[in-house]
């Protein structure tokens, strides 16, 4: 990581993963992006800091093949603007521009500067993470008009869909340009269940702030507790009891081996095979069932905590989970059959929504959608916190980048966490503690936490003030990397086909929305 | 196909009997006519609305239409147009954004209609605040639009959800 920049100050984050932190100058940030990125790394996340006198700071979070890597770069408070790096990674776009309503923080000549996370409901310049944000003074009622792009030509129509979408489904607004059935151009507008997440954490403790950081995407909230949990654990500089790290692994295969089978259950639904929805759902509902049983929630919310987990698995329960398991194993690999023998399903399936590897490298498709597109990321693998690097795990991988890629991968992972799931609970013997206590954390802190959820990198960043209070915490949903490549998925496909290419991405509206 | 078959004759009938409904998650008193409800009662449509949920209450929506809590069993389905419901399920806090959409769509159901608020932030704001101390909520759904029963729970279960819709659609007691 050194190679990167002869200047670079590197200090190794104390956390579960590999990850150090740099302070760098404006004229670097896109060098150190350009270097990244030609050898193989990726965009995580994008954050700003309201430091008050002390001006801004802009956090941009990369990933290489050694490890994270935090670049902190100080702005002023007369111009808080910073040189554009869409340009080296095209998914930095609607997240500089989420910098930019939050904080009134530039991106220098960005080719796209338009609103992404405000739409109207407060001013145009007031933004709410900054301290001195007068919420009262600023509130606004307007409607406003979003700048589409335009497609013109013979025979060229929009398609209007949401905010308020056909199914159970979260809101956001697409808007198809097509010609006949054929799609020529998806835009998404994003942003409709934006609601101050990021402003709340400010006025939270650390134990109100895992709750919240829990319900950034409910779907994903062990994911989201972990990386809290990690981040704070970093800033203490201190590591769960074994036991607690074993459970929260559990936990988060749980969560996983629930999201794939419900997904698959849809998948087979939207393709008109609802034999597959009723069998996967009765599946997924055993498994929720049996959360709620152990563990007092179907799914695992407020399980993990800071400083370890909340609920423990005794030996009766061990037996629950393995009888589990050997089900889920035999219907899983019947069911897979079924969906694989099937004419119907195979042809909905394959070649639709096609992602091709290389388009996947270039726009940053990550998680279970980029590995179905041989993007062989995998925290669990290369970054493997503990308990993970005793795990073994097996990355499943897919190159076809189609619906087709994405239900295999979701099928060799399910089957993949169900394994895991017994490995971890022949490691959970005896009893140990659950937690050390973590009441408070220490002054001026700054933690990163990351953990492979179901759809893939979960990230939490905490920064703490001078009394040790929460003063910024920046949760990262892997949708923000992968929504604008849904956008290039659905071209050249008709219409009718993208509630099933959306579905086999499955992407979240309010871990992005914030 | 013959595998399809025996696979679902293997499987059986996992339906569960319904719940009861439960006056006490009444917000609003009854307001529609007993011949109405009985009319309600053989098939009712639902359009829901995520006015700014987290997506937790969602996933119970779903379980709903499970084999065990088979909605679809009780005559009662979920439409994609509020145009063809008979009631709005709505789950929020109602972040500011979705203030007029939802608006919107409750003007665009055609009365008499019902709304059934699910979940803690649809009944309170939850741990998303309200209006008062959040600049992105407009706090629960009845800040909004008139519920008539509210269900709390973080994510309520699909046994409370069904009894809140079951209880929207029961002439009070």
């Amino acid at each position: 990581m050194n190679n990167l920049h002869p200047n670079l100050q590197l200090t190794p984050f104390p956390t579960a993963i590999p990850a150090w932190q740099a302070p760098i100058v404006a004229g670097d940030l896109q060098l150190i992006c350009h270097k990244v990125r030609e050898s193989g790394g990726r965009l995580v996340a994008i954050w700003g800091r309201d430091r008050r006198e002390a001006g801004f700071v802009l956090h941009v979070l990369l990933l290489t093949q050694t490890g994270l890597l935090c670049l902190n770069l100080p702005l002023s408070r007369q111009v808080p603007s910073y040189p554009d790096i869409s340009r080296i990674f095209p998914s930095a776009n609607r997240m500089q521009r989420a910098v930019y309503d939050m904080l009134g923080m530039a991106a220098l000549q960005a080719a796209d500067q338009r609103r992404w996370l405000r739409h109207a409901a407060w001013a145009d310049d007031s933004f709410p993470l900054r301290k001195d944000f007068d919420a009262q003074a600023a509130l606004r009622s307007d409607l406003d008009d979003y700048p589409f792009v335009r497609v013109e030509g013979q025979g060229v129509h929009e398609i209007p869909v949401g905010p308020v979408h056909a199914g159970i489904i979260e809101p956001g607004h697409f808007r198809f340009s097509v010609v006949g059935e054929k799609v020529l151009r998806l835009e998404e507008r994003l942003g409709y269940i934006h609601k101050g997440i990021e402003k709340r954490f400010e006025s939270s403790t650390l134990q109100q702030g895992a709750k919240l950081a829990g319900r950034v995407s409910g779907d994903s909230t062990v994911a989201y507790a972990w990386a809290y949990a990690m981040a704070a654990e970093c800033i203490a500089d201190k590591t769960p009891p074994d036991r607690a790290l074993w459970l929260r692994a559990l936990f988060l295969e749980r969560e996983r081996i629930a999201n794939h089978l419900g997904d698959l259950g849809y998948l087979g639904n939207d393709v008109a095979f609802s034999f597959g929805f009723a069998q996967f759902w009765i599946l997924k509902e055993q498994v929720l069932r049996h959360n709620a049983a152990l563990f007092g929630h179907r799914y695992l919310m407020d399980a993990v905590v800071p400083g370890g987990v909340s609920v423990d698995l005794d030996e009766a329960g061990k037996k629950v989970l393995s009888e589990e398991c050997a089900m889920l194993t035999r219907e899983v690999q019947l069911l897979r059959r079924l969906y694989e023998e099937h004419a119907g399903v195979q042809d909905r399936f394959i070649g639709t929504g096609r992602v091709a590897p290389k388009l996947a490298a270039q726009l940053g498709l990550c998680g279970l959608a980029g590995r179905a597109s041989s993007q062989a990321w995998d925290m669990r693998v290369q970054f493997a916190c503990a308990p993970y690097g005793m795990l073994d795990v097996q990355m499943a991988t897919h190159q076809n980048g189609d619906v087709a890629a994405r239900v295999n991968v979701r099928f060799d992972e399910l089957l993949e966490s169900l394994r895991l799931q017994r490995e971890i609970m022949a490691n959970l013997l005896g009893t140990g503690d659950l937690a050390y206590p973590l009441a408070s954390l220490p002054a001026n802190g700054f933690g990163v936490g990351m953990v492979e959820g179901w759809r893939g990198e979960v990230m939490v960043a905490i920064h703490t003030d001078a009394a040790g209070n929460l003063d910024r915490v920046h949760p990262h949903d892997p949708s923000w990397q992968n929504w604008p490549v849904l956008e290039h998925a659905i071209i050249g496909n008709i219409v009718p086909d993208f509630p099933l290419i959306n579905k086999s991405f499955n992407l979240s509206y309010s871990g992005c929305d914030l | 196909m013959y595998q399809i078959i025996r696979q679902i004759i293997k499987t059986g009938i996992k339906t569960e009997a319904a719940p009861q409904s439960d006056e006490s998650l009444r917000v609003t008193p009854a307001h529609l006519q007993q011949q109405i409800l009985d009319a309600f009662g053989g098939a009712l449509s639902i359009r829901l609305v995520d006015a700014g949920s987290c997506n937790g209450c969602e996933l119970e929506i779903h379980a709903v239409n499970n084999a065990y809590y088979n909605l679809e069993g009780l005559g009662i389905k979920f439409v994609a147009s509020p145009r063809h419901a008979d009631m709005l399920l709505v789950t929020g806090p109602v972040s500011r954004h979705m203030e007029v959409a939802l608006k919107r769509t409750y003007e665009a159901t055609p009365d008499p209609k019902l709304v059934v608020a699910i979940g803690e932030c649809a009944c309170n704001g939850g741990i998303f605040g309200t209006d008062v101390d959040n600049y992105a909520s407009c706090g629960n759904i009845a800040n909004v639009i008139p519920v008539d029963v509210a269900v709390s729970g973080c994510p309520p279960t699909p046994v409370a959800i069904l009894q809140a819709i079951l209880t929207a659609i029961s002439p009070e007691k």
